[in-house]
């Protein structure tokens, strides 16, 4: 995957930045694995309706007569269910591939949105300073000193259930983290000569800002945003297994495996168990890729 | 230093004025109280004069200031489901949380601090990556989901261990606790081990970076060049300078191990505050719920103005007062 070492900084140089990025990222084989395995599941995910072999939500599909059948076992139309069936007759793939689709969903609308608003907070806490920056940066502190579980928990209690309260509780939780990061890397780029460059030139401030400020914040922020992904959809799950997440008509993987919880105890573990498995790939394929490109997006560790 | 921690006590009694007045915002004002107070087949007198009775005819900032006045003298009202004081109620399941999360914490630090040492102190060899590799996984793993596997392979597979509950207690200076029986204990491990995986991986990267760091420092190797024998080394010159930052975590995570034991007994029906916050929520049960955050939020900001305070007395190179970005 990568160009030959030895004629290193020019060659290097002549690449595109996505280019080396992508050289240096496929360089460890445990990133690329878990890079691999995210873009299969995004694949299933987005492909749930397409590939999963019965629609478990819709009921003419489904039949009680299958229900808590363990894995392997022969359905009574012909099919076989890999992964077993839930106590309503579901097939456990198809459920888990539709619960991939809604986890990921909110795990990647709660990231974009937290993403923006983070993002304007910590540039105009950097650029403009003064009150602007106190005020933003002593609300992120507060914030960031209480567990996250804690403010979603006082969120829903607050706002009542539903996704958009879920995604509002994930937004309100993550905003901090990339304010903090995007004032850090951005107070530091302020001061670089291209920055006062641009100011002699007498550019607006918003084209300093988004042209020439805003890229040069984003390979910290790409790290902290990825990492941010996996957290979200941990605790999206952890919030709908305690029955305070997302309603039953969407069931993600946490309400899966809350689903499963009570047939645990009499043995029947795999309606809780391979939920378990996917949110877990998920998770951490997610976060081989952060620790990769926290790596190789690290300018000190750049050869 | 006086002046330091005077101002920090201010800012603290600040924070808890706004997060006092953010719940109740949420909690009375924007859910309508009068619909769950009081009862739906009464008529229109009946409810004027219960509105008049619990005060809700009054403006918003009436209503906040006296209900920041009985907040004052621990009257945080009473439960709609258990009609005792709600404050009264998370006292009495203060305990067991605590139990529990001190457990969860004395795991972590038992288990985290040797791991984390051993593995700064081999960081290429194989017993040193695969302690790494594990720390991953407590970081990854949903901690519900760990507790569901330890309840299948421990009750449900192997039989050894309850799944739910706190067992027998036994009564020590008027506070119910479990540890002092062998039926107790066997309750006890399983949740404590659960809740203290995540705090465990923390304090293995956290040694680990230190040791690493510590290693490579001039006073490491100027004692290593005196003879000193390697017990010596690691045990006072690089352990010592590393416990700083380590008390620090211990301490700031502390309170965020009483969060996350909502989590954890939930999923085994341990009888503490956090079971009792989710089992509040979902029956509407509001002035448990005020009572729970008030009382969560009292804690941390308690925890964060203790270390800060034992921080900048333990490490005077620190200047408290700048905050970082």
């Amino acid at each position: 995957m990568n160009a030959d070492p030895a004629p290193a900084p020019a060659s290097r140089a002549a690449q595109s930045p996505l280019r080396r990025v992508a050289g240096d990222f496929f360089a460890n084989p445990v990133a690329a694995f878990g890079f691999g395995l995210l873009c299969t599941l995004v694949v299933f995910a987005v492909f749930a309706p397409a590939i999963s072999p019965q629609n478990p939500y819709d009921l003419a599909q489904i039949d009680v007569m299958d229900s808590r059948l363990p894995p392997g076992a022969a359905s009574a139309s012909g099919g076989t269910f890999w992964l077993g069936t839930d106590d309503q007759g579901r097939d456990m793939l198809s459920a888990i591939f539709y619960g991939l689709r809604i986890s990921l969903a909110v795990g990647a609308a709660s990231t974009v949105l937290a993403l923006a608003i983070g993002l304007a907070a910590g540039l105009a806490a950097a650029y403009l300073g003064g009150r602007v920056e106190t005020v933003v940066m002593r609300i992120v502190d507060i914030q960031l000193s209480f567990p996250a579980i804690l403010i979603a928990l006082i969120l829903i209690a607050v706002l009542g259930q539903g996704t958009g309260k879920v995604i509002a509780a994930l937004v309100t939780i993550q905003w901090a983290y990339y304010a903090r990061t995007v004032r850090g890397a951005a107070l530091v780029e302020k001061r670089k000569e291209y920055v006062e460059a641009a100011r002699c030139l007498a550019l607006s401030p918003a084209r300093i800002v988004f042209r020439h400020l805003l890229p040069n914040c984003l390979p910290p922020l790409i790290v902290v945003a990825t990492v941010q992904v996996a957290a979200a959809i941990a605790l999206e799950a952890t919030l709908s297994f305690l029955g305070l997440g997302l309603p039953i008509t969407e069931p993600s993987l946490g309400l899966l495996i809350a689903n499963g919880y009570q047939y645990l105890l009499s043995g029947k573990y795999w309606i809780s168990f391979f939920p378990g498995i996917a949110l877990l790939l998920t998770i951490v394929s997610i976060n081989l890729v952060a620790d990769q490109l926290r790596d190789v997006l690290n300018p000190r560790l750049q050869r | 230093m006086s002046v330091y921690v005077v101002r920090r006590g201010l800012q603290s009694v600040v924070v808890l004025f706004a997060m006092s007045l953010i719940v109740f915002l949420g909690v009375y004002a924007i859910g309508n109280p009068i619909d769950i107070l009081i009862n739906p087949q009464a008529d229109q007198i009946d409810r004027e004069r219960a509105i008049a009775a619990l005060g809700l005819d009054k403006p918003l900032w009436e209503q906040y200031v006296v209900f920041l006045k009985s907040a004052a003298t621990g009257d945080l009202g009473h439960s709609f489901v258990h009609s005792t004081p709600a404050l009264r109620l998370i006292v009495e399941k203060m305990p067991a949380t605590m139990e529990l999360a001190i457990a969860a914490m004395l795991i972590a630090v038992v288990l985290g601090i040797p791991l984390g040492l051993w593995a700064g102190l081999r960081p290429h060899a194989f017993s040193g990556r695969a302690i790494m590799a594990g720390s991953i996984l407590g970081f990854s793993l949903p901690t519900f989901w760990v507790g569901l596997m330890l309840i299948m392979v421990f009750s449900v597979m192997l039989g050894w261990l309850p799944s739910n509950g706190r067992g027998p207690t036994v009564e020590i200076l008027g506070v119910d606790v479990s540890f002092l029986s062998l039926e107790g204990w066997r309750h006890l491990v399983m949740p404590a081990t659960n809740l203290a995986l995540f705090k465990l991986a923390l304090l293995i990267r956290l040694t680990r970076a230190g040791t690493r760091e510590a290693l490579m420092q001039d006073y490491v190797k100027f004692a290593r060049a005196k003879g000193l024998s390697n017990a010596r080394v690691i045990g006072v010159h690089v352990l010592r300078n590393i416990l700083i930052p380590i008390v620090t975590v211990i301490g700031l995570e502390f309170g965020s191990v009483i969060a996350f034991a909502i989590v954890t007994e939930s999923v085994f029906a341990w009888p503490g505050m956090g079971k009792l916050l989710i089992d509040s929520i979902n029956l509407l049960d509001r002035p448990v719920i005020v009572a729970y955050l008030l009382v969560i939020v009292a804690i941390f900001i308690a925890i964060n103005l203790a270390v800060d305070v034992l921080y900048s007395a333990l490490d005077p190179r620190v200047r408290l007062s700048d905050s970082k970005g």
